[in-house]
């Protein structure tokens, strides 16, 4: 259960972020996840709810978007998508592709907080 | 109350990353070339490490290692016969290790004196994969005794790792292990991958295994 020590960074990452936006809470965190990233979706969201109690992001909700390994093939000369992580061969012609394009995302996009009125002008202002 | 959105693009251990480069900084200064061994519990990493150590020290190479376990100190006990300086990080139970834990562990150390650092990672073949050491080479183990597919099963593991070596192989016929399969799914999770074949029993396979080391410092620190 790695998820909750990846979860724990998480919380510890996004409350740094929280607070120097001089934020009261944070409702929601995006995050991007690559299917090679290696980390259980429904592992990481049980792990949240419990990294994040007594934190500045309780009761929030995670949001993740699930990234696809893509590698580039010489031979096809583009991008392309992997079906399965168990094998790194082009879908379209067959070759071992081994540049990853993407997958490896264990990465936050964004939070989303409330802050108070005042600060929030300020922070528009600066 | 107003609601915002803040953008932040980071990874999520980003304090584990910089710390890494921290120590990625600090062992390029020192000239020192770390390689990380993972594995699954019981695939030979301390076995093969207590033979190169011993054999790299009778080279002339000045080499060390840290060695991580949720419990006991055997590992290390083991290692320290080579006469190489070893040290033992004990994770309680933490199924890897991070870079701040390594860090802890270099206190004392003459890193300008050495020329290898092997860091024998928690066996674990899930959780040591996100965390960087601050390594140059991290090798993935795979003995001959779990099965072929094995590489299949941890595809994201052997997909992080630069090097693959598979050990016992001196028990290959006796576990029917069809190398030719092994092989051939450690590259369809990491196409082209370096595969090195070695028996810490009989000491096949650790020259090859030693010179591409050797190799790749000298690639890296030319003038050491």
């Amino acid at each position: 259960m790695h998820e909750l020590s990846i979860a724990a960074s998480l919380v510890e990452s996004v409350e740094q972020a929280a607070r120097q936006a001089g934020a009261q809470r944070v409702t929601q965190v995006f995050l991007r996840l690559g299917a090679l990233s290696g980390v259980a979706k429904d592992a990481l969201l049980f792990g949240y709810d419990v990294a994040t109690a007594g934190t500045l992001l309780e009761g929030s909700r995670l949001t993740i978007e699930d990234v696809a390994v893509v590698v580039h093939c010489d031979d096809c000369r583009r991008d392309v998508t992997l079906p399965s992580i168990q094998d790194f061969r082009c879908p379209v012609c067959g070759r071992p592709c081994a540049q990853i394009v993407a997958g490896r995302e264990l990465e936050i996009t964004g939070i989303e907080v409330e802050v108070a009125d005042d600060v929030s002008l300020q922070a528009e202002s600066a | 109350m107003a609601t915002r959105y803040l953008e932040i693009r980071q990874g999520v251990l980003s304090k584990n990353d910089q710390l890494a480069a921290g120590l990625r900084e600090r062992f390029a200064r020192a000239a020192l070339f770390v390689v990380n061994l993972v594995s699954s519990p019981g695939a030979g990493k301390t076995a093969l490490l207590e033979r190169m150590l011993a054999e790299m020290r009778a080279a002339g190479l000045q080499v060390a290692a840290v060695v991580g376990d949720l419990q006991t100190d055997n590992d290390a006990r083991r290692l320290a016969r080579s006469g190489a300086p070893v040290r033992q990080i004990t994770t309680d139970g933490m199924c890897h290790l991070e870079a701040d834990m390594l860090a802890g562990k270099l206190e004392g150390w003459d890193l300008d004196a050495l020329d290898f650092l092997f860091i024998e990672n928690v066996g674990n073949l899930v959780c040591p994969t996100w965390y960087d050491l601050g390594e140059d080479v991290r090798l993935v183990l795979l003995s001959v005794t779990e099965g072929e597919d094995k590489p299949l099963k941890y595809p994201v593991m052997f997909n992080s790792a630069d090097v693959a070596v598979i050990t016992k192989t001196d028990l290959a016929a006796a576990c029917e292990c069809d190398l030719d399969a092994m092989r051939a799914n450690i590259r369809a999770v990491r196409p082209g991958m370096l595969i090195f074949e070695t028996s810490a029993k009989t000491g096949a396979g650790l020259s090859e295994l030693i010179a591409f080391l050797l190799a790749q410092r000298r690639a890296k620190y030319p003038a050491a």
